[in-house]
């Protein structure tokens, strides 16, 4: 006799009212320039570029596009004042530059939240409780390094490297700015920053705290544009230190193109993280672990879990629950506080995402996608979720970026580690186990820098992050974030 | 009547056994104008003969407990210490006067005893408990990056094998090694003192030849995870840089002209072939900062 299952039924009426944050106290100037040296100049190429809501396309505003020359400038000023200001000033004086921002940031923080997602499309709910928080963090954590760095490195003298060329990605805007900002300044080092062309808008009122906190002039220096300035800041003669996070492809060429310099380089790279259930987890949680891991923040996320796999014994029932699950996911104004996946961040990923949704469908995997809406207008990818694939399949093997999660099924500990490993990504890994031993042998064999034991996606300032094998290289976050920006 | 002496034909030394070169091919080092024999010229084949052994030996060595590991280094001394007349003798062949070449032994054998000590003690030096903000346990380990390609100092041909070599395995990476091109003797014969020590066969793989030769596959093999390049030629290092980019092999470029320094007796040389993991797990409650899962 067939067992009878019990559906859960979504469309009865309980829509949730909008709750939508209030963008009416965010100030936001209609054109942006370059801040450099303490002041906000003009782009020498005279060009601006806009900046807009992927949520309903919209222009937000207008930035400045930093050419060669521009980049000059901004390293030139951060050379100045790294030799005249920033290495001479006492360490604990330096440090309290860095509290200052950490403070403007928590003070500004609903601003900063709000903007965050107007500028990249993430759901409001996780720019004021994850981005914003953490960014705010990780200053005020990394403040306090600046007056102990000689603890953290027994028998050795850390000494700056000079001036740190920052370029970070479209995802994480503030937050990343705030990794790469904090542990440079702490360090002694002076910089030059990049935020991604889609989301320079919290940057730049980065930019605007750091003046109001009193920085001394060129100290930070934040200039934007789009691959190009990118690569003059990589190829500047007078950097000493690149510190990247996007793509495994960019990485390369700037590995590439530091080769035989006495440049140091941080890379933050691609991911394809398995996230591998066990018959004997908590399934309800694993399931929540399973959503977080691939959906938050659109699955935007270098660190996504984006290759499930489930233990053939509870295959059927992990995907009926996932699948209830994803039900109940609102896609949506990202400006609502009910809304959890927001809008894809820019036309071009919303298309790199919808290339993978055909070849995972051409090569014969299943596509489920849930049944939600989605507004017209904007940029939006519902949750979808793929079986039937083989660890060959390109949507298995290759980075996509967005909220797109790859199913597979395993028998045995030695076959999952087996499939889990078998990537050229080493970023992250989950595991949901309720035995404590096999959770360890999980950990410890999976080849990947952050491995979540019934968890994932949870960051903190005093954790260091990063990747194994072509994930990239150096720790960004607590103690070991500290060696990159240091020579002894 | 004169005994005749028993030369030695001097090998590679692979997955533990001592193959000639598959290709078949020798090069003939002199040392004021005296051959030092007939040495393998590795080819790129027994270079990948090599990677195949040295990853296979990974996954056993790196889960060896760590005081397995620092006995596996300290008999490698023992033994060295016994043959100390044997490389005495080369080293002499090669051109060192008999007193440096007991100053390179005896330095090589303390050495080794240096980084046995490390084994089971680097790890505390580099892990954090880390303070997350939420109800989590978060500690940071290291972790050996894999397999190894190693440029061995031209010069100082034992102590400059044995001081890349070391820091290597200390923390359970495997590694191939290209000995000193123009004094390659003690190389070989080390083998013979690694494959009399307990050290698991591929951990050490060494091969004789040509840097210029096996550079481009040493660097570009996309199943070596680093490259500890030691010398200053800053064509080999661009290309060596640039050969690696294809899997983010770890790139460490030393100045290993000073051998004998004590520079050279550091944890941080082991750090330089390690990754670090981080692990993150729920409590099930600290204070005010709550978190499910």
């Amino acid at each position: 006799m067939a067992k009878k299952t019990i559906k859960i039924n979504f469309d009865t009426g309980w829509d949730l009212a909008p709750a939508p944050e209030s963008t009416g106290h965010i100030q936001l100037n209609e054109q942006y320039n370059l801040f450099i040296g303490g002041k906000w100049v003009k782009p020498s190429s005279g060009n601006y570029f806009a900046t807009t809501n992927p949520a309903d396309e919209t222009t937000l505003a207008m930035v400045a596009e930093a050419n060669n020359k521009d980049v000059d400038k901004a390293v030139k000023a951060a050379r100045k004042a790294y030799d005249t200001v920033w290495s001479k000033m006492s360490a604990k004086e330096r440090g309290k530059y860095i509290y200052r921002i950490a403070r403007l940031i928590q003070e500004k923080a609903r601003e900063f939240a709000v903007i965050e997602s107007l500028d990249g499309g993430k759901p409001i709910r996780e720019s004021r409780d994850v981005d914003i928080p953490l960014a705010a963090a990780h200053f005020f954590y990394y403040a306090g390094w600046a007056d102990k760095l000689e603890y953290a490195f027994p028998n050795r003298k850390p000494q700056p490297l000079g001036v740190a060329g920052q370029i970070t990605p479209w995802n994480f805007p503030l937050l990343m700015a705030a990794w790469k900002i904090a542990p440079a300044l702490a360090t002694g080092n002076t910089i030059v920053l990049k935020p991604a062309e889609t989301t320079p808008l919290t940057a730049l009122k980065l930019a605007e705290a750091i003046q109001e906190a009193g920085l001394p002039d060129g100290v930070v220096n934040i200039i934007t544009g789009a691959g190009e300035t990118g690569a003059a800041i990589v190829n500047h003669n007078d950097v000493d230190k690149i510190a990247f996070t996007g793509s495994t492809g960019v990485g390369k060429i700037i590995q590439n193109a530091i080769a035989g310099t006495h440049k140091k380089a941080t890379l933050e790279l691609g991911g394809k993280a398995a996230n591998i259930i066990f018959e004997d987890a908590a399934l309800d949680q694993a399931v929540e672990g399973i959503i977080n891991g691939i959906y938050f923040n659109q699955g935007h996320v270098c660190c996504a879990g984006s290759r499930l796999f489930v233990q053939e014994s509870v295959y059927n029932i992990v995907l009926r629950k996932l699948k209830d699950r994803m039900e109940s996911l609102i896609v949506g104004n990202p400006l609502d506080k009910n809304t959890d996946i927001g809008a894809i961040n820019s036309k071009e990923q919303l298309q790199v995402i919808n290339k993978y949704l055909k070849i995972g469908e051409k090569e014969g995997a299943e596509m489920y996608q849930s049944n939600c809406s989605i507004p017209k207008k904007g940029y939006w990818c519902k949750p979808t979720l793929f079986t039937n694939v083989s660890q060959s399949n390109r949507i298995v093997q290759e980075e996509i970026f967005g909220p797109v999660l790859a199913i597979q099924t395993f028998r045995t500990v030695a076959e999952v580690i087996e499939k889990a490993n078998n990537t050229p990504f080493g970023l992250s890994a989950g595991v949901w186990t309720d035995k404590g031993s096999k959770l360890f042998n999980m950990t410890s064999q999976l080849n990947a820098g952050i491995i979540w034991g019934n968890t994932f996606n949870k960051f903190d300032p005093t954790s260091p992050f990063g990747g194994y094998k072509e994930s990239g290289f150096g720790r960004e976050g607590g103690l070991h974030g500290l060696k990159p920006y240091l020579k002894f | 009547m004169s005994r005749l002496e028993v030369l030695k034909t001097y090998k590679i030394y692979i997955g533990g056994k001592f193959p000639r070169t598959e290709s078949g091919r020798f090069y003939t080092p002199k040392v004021g104008g005296k051959s030092l024999g007939n040495i393998c010229l590795s080819s790129r084949k027994d270079f990948k003969n090599a990677v195949v052994a040295a990853r296979s030996a990974f996954s056993k060595w790196s889960s060896a407990t760590a005081y397995n590991r620092s006995q596996v280094l300290y008999r490698i001394a023992e033994i060295l210490e016994g043959r100390k007349a044997q490389f005495v003798e080369e080293l002499t062949q090669q051109g060192s006067s008999k007193s440096q070449a007991n100053k390179e032994v005896e330095t090589s054998i303390d050495r080794i005893i240096y980084y046995a000590g490390w084994c089971d003690k680097y790890t505390q030096l580099f892990s954090a408990v880390n303070p997350v903000a939420t109800s989590h346990f978060n500690f940071t380990a290291p972790e050996p990056t894999g397999v190894v390609s190693v440029f061995a100092p031209e010069e100082n041909s034992l102590i400059g094998l044995v001081s890349t070599i070391a820091p290597v395995i200390a923390s359970g990476n495997t590694c191939v090694v290209l000995a000193s091109e123009k004094l390659p003797l003690c190389a070989i014969t080390f083998a013979e003192v690694i494959n009399a020590s307990d050290v698991p066969g591929g951990v050490i793989n060494i091969l004789t030849g040509k840097r210029s030769e096996l550079l481009e596959h040493m660097a570009s093999h996309m199943d070596v995870n680093a490259f500890l390049y030691t010398g200053n030629d800053k064509k080999e290092m661009l290309s060596i840089q640039e050969l690696a980019v294809e899997n983010l092999k770890r790139v460490r470029l030393k100045d290993f002209s000073n051998v004998y320094s004590l520079d050279h007796e550091t944890p941080y040389y082991i750090e330089d072939f390690l990754e670090m993991k981080t692990t993150w797990h729920p409590i099930e409650k600290i204070g005010a900062a709550g978190s499910g899962y």
